[in-house]
């Protein structure tokens, strides 16, 4: 049948297939001219819009939700409504769909599984045909994905779990203005991660008291210091007093330790015009970072901010706030593996990623998952993992793994065995808590960190061996000892509410 | 809890400044040494060594020590061009460096041997 059809396709169409429950398409193939015809009323998604033999192209955007559906919506009619309310459907027929070509354009549902240990619920797949997303787009692709469909009534509740971006459509996004390598250049940090400080109180410093902290934190032996994500411009601080002071302290601490330093300057602004101006003035400054807020500031804001770093080789730190809004709720919103390859096509250089022993939520094993999706070339499937399709990023740079938030010394090790050498870990009661001072707080880190990447290098087991290899480096450090001597005894032993979805055992 | 120590560092000592990786423990010793050696080589890593007057230090190219050391997985072989480097230039911060060429990066970069910093 497939030789009647007589319509000219692009090439990269498969040959029209039979669609037993779609009689009109059938008719279509049938007859070589006028084809459908328009009949008002509701039809049944799935009849449109669940494929169970669909055969995925390297192509397509792949989609995994998770789907609690509504009772007595089956779950391939709510498969098929996603997939419909997320691309080319609406709640009716309307006579301007038989003006196109809905077959090539349509999203489809093809697959159905269970969730493991879960009945509430069952993830669908869907497929996505790659024109019906505007080339280097990432907000344009979250629109249609994450668009009107989660507040679709048909069903009670949605996630989006994964999405495999295809390498066509990977290939048309900046992605990173510089990466892991090219940062490794021009900050001269090899062989072991890179320690930070977020400096506190978050709010309130005047701008020449902040720059004292942060000159403390640099001098001492940390790599970066960051602006707190809710720093932006407030009248106890201006941004422009802020960037001002921070680049006397980086450039003292800098001529003092002979090492390069970076201060991650908040450029998060109400309006695209104030962020670039923010940034041109840390460029006129001579610093070699500045940050974003990519959730919060939109992904707007991010990619073109991405951009200007390219162009101007200005490092980019971004932060996270809003993330858990989205994130947290395993049968709502979007998980953070989604977000996480946002920000990658997005464009940045850092990208927080929560540090699994600290104060915030995060699954070790899922953890992993996403902090590879952060930084390697190719990431296999692996539902151990929560990671649902094979990613192929291509030549695109890799991010660096930003570990914050409640962690001190005695978390170096465990740090160290999760992220390996390309990531930073951030220390800010860790650093500014110790009794001695900022200084002595970032030595003792700096000295931890080194001892830690040593005896790994040694092959010694640094997670299980944690205790002797700082107690050791502790005898030729009283900073570090002391900083051990505070932090003993404080740990943050909650379960994940964020649970990967693997069978109870 | 001890008393508050100061914390020594300054822009008029030359021994405030640092060098990087490992630049906050002790010097290493010998035996410290041929294990990041033996790490770089496990590593699959190009060794090379490398050499600098300490207030030179702070640009991205100090002086190559002959030529990076593609395929050598001898660990003496490697020691013995560090010390080599070394008894030519006993002032110099001398660094050993794994080349990862798969990342196009440095996968290690230290000082084994610490020049007149002061």
């Amino acid at each position: 049948m497939d030789t009647i059809n007589k319509r000219e396709l692009p090439l990269c169409m498969p040959k029209p297939r039979v669609y037993p429950h779609m009689p009109s398409i059938q008719e279509a193939s049938v007859k070589p001219a006028a084809v459908k015809t328009y009949s008002a009323g509701v039809k049944e998604y799935r009849a449109t819009y669940w494929e169970p033999d669909y055969k995925v192209r390297d192509t397509d955007l792949l989609a995994c939700f998770k789907i609690t559906a509504q009772a007595g919506v089956s779950r391939e009619e709510a498969a098929a409504a996603v997939a419909a309310e997320s691309s080319t459907g609406t709640w009716t027929t309307v006579w301007t769909d038989l003006l196109t070509d809905l077959e090539y354009y349509k999203g489809r549902a093809y697959r159905i599984e269970d969730v493991p240990g879960d009945d509430t619920c069952f993830y669908a797949f869907v497929a996505y045909p790659i024109d019906l997303f505007e080339e280097g787009s990432v907000v344009n692709v979250f629109t249609s994905l994450v668009g009107n469909v989660f507040g679709f009534k048909a069903i009670r509740a949605l996630r989006l779990e994964d999405v495999r971006f295809p390498i066509a459509y990977v290939k048309t996004c900046g992605g990173p203005p510089n990466g892991i390598q090219v940062e490794r250049d021009i900050m001269n940090k090899y062989g072991r991660p890179m320690l930070g400080c977020t400096i506190k109180p978050k709010l309130g410093l005047s701008a020449k008291n902040y720059g004292r902290a942060v000159y403390e934190c640099l001098r001492g032996g940390l790599d970066f210091t960051k602006d707190d994500e809710n720093v932006n411009s407030q009248p106890f601080m201006r941004w422009r007093d802020r960037f001002a002071f921070v680049a006397e302290a980086v450039k003292k601490a800098q001529a003092e330790t002979g090492e390069k330093k970076g201060h991650y300057l908040n450029v998060t602004a109400p309006t695209p015009e104030e962020m670039y101006k923010r940034a041109e003035f840390a460029k006129s400054l001579d610093m070699p970072i500045i940050m974003h807020d990519y959730l919060t500031g939109g992904f707007c804001a991010n990619t073109g901010l991405a951009n200007w770093c390219r162009e101007n080789r200005m490092l980019l730190h971004i932060h996270r706030a809003m993330h858990a809004v989205l994130d947290r709720n395993p049968h709502h919103g979007i998980h953070f593996r989604v977000l996480t390859k946002a920000l990658r096509l997005s464009g940045g250089d850092h990208l927080h990623t929560g540090t699994v022993v600290g104060k915030l939520e995060g699954d070790r094993e899922a953890t992993l998952g996403w902090i590879d999706l952060l930084r390697e070339k190719y990431v296999k499937e692996d539902r151990k993992r929560g990671i649902f399709f094979d990613q192929d990023w291509g030549s695109m740079p890799g991010c660096f793994a930003v570990a914050s938030g409640g962690i001190h010394v005695w978390h170096m090790p465990a740090l160290l065995s999760i992220f390996g050498d390309d990531a930073v870990f951030q220390f800010g009661g860790g650093t500014l808590g110790h009794p001695w001072g900022n200084a002595a707080g970032a030595a003792a880190n700096r000295t931890a960190l080194e001892a830690c990447v040593e005896a790994r290098n040694q092959g010694r087991q640094v997670e299980r061996e944690g205790k002797d290899i700082l107690a050791a480096a502790a005898r030729h450090s009283p900073e570090l000892r002391v900083a051990m001597e505070t932090w003993k005894e404080i740990k943050f032993e909650f379960d994940t509410v964020d649970k990967l979805d693997l069978a109870h055992a | 809890m001890s008393e508050i120590q100061d914390y020594r560092s300054n822009l008029s000592d030359p021994a405030s400044r640092k060098f990087e990786t490992f630049s906050y423990l002790p010097p290493m010793s010998e035996a410290q040494i041929r294990r990041q050696v033996e790490y770089i080589v496990s590593k699959g890593w190009n060794a090379a060594i490398e050499h600098t007057e300490p207030e030179n230090m702070a640009g991205s190219y100090w002086y190559m020590w002959k030529l990076p050391m593609f395929g050598e997985t001898r660990v003496e072989r490697i020691l013995a061009e560090a010390e080599s480097c070394r008894r030519a230039h006993p002032d110099h911060h001398v660094r050993l460096i794994g080349y990862d060429k798969y990342k196009q990066s440095l996968g290690a970069a230290m000082v084994v041997f610490r020049g007149k910093t002061v």
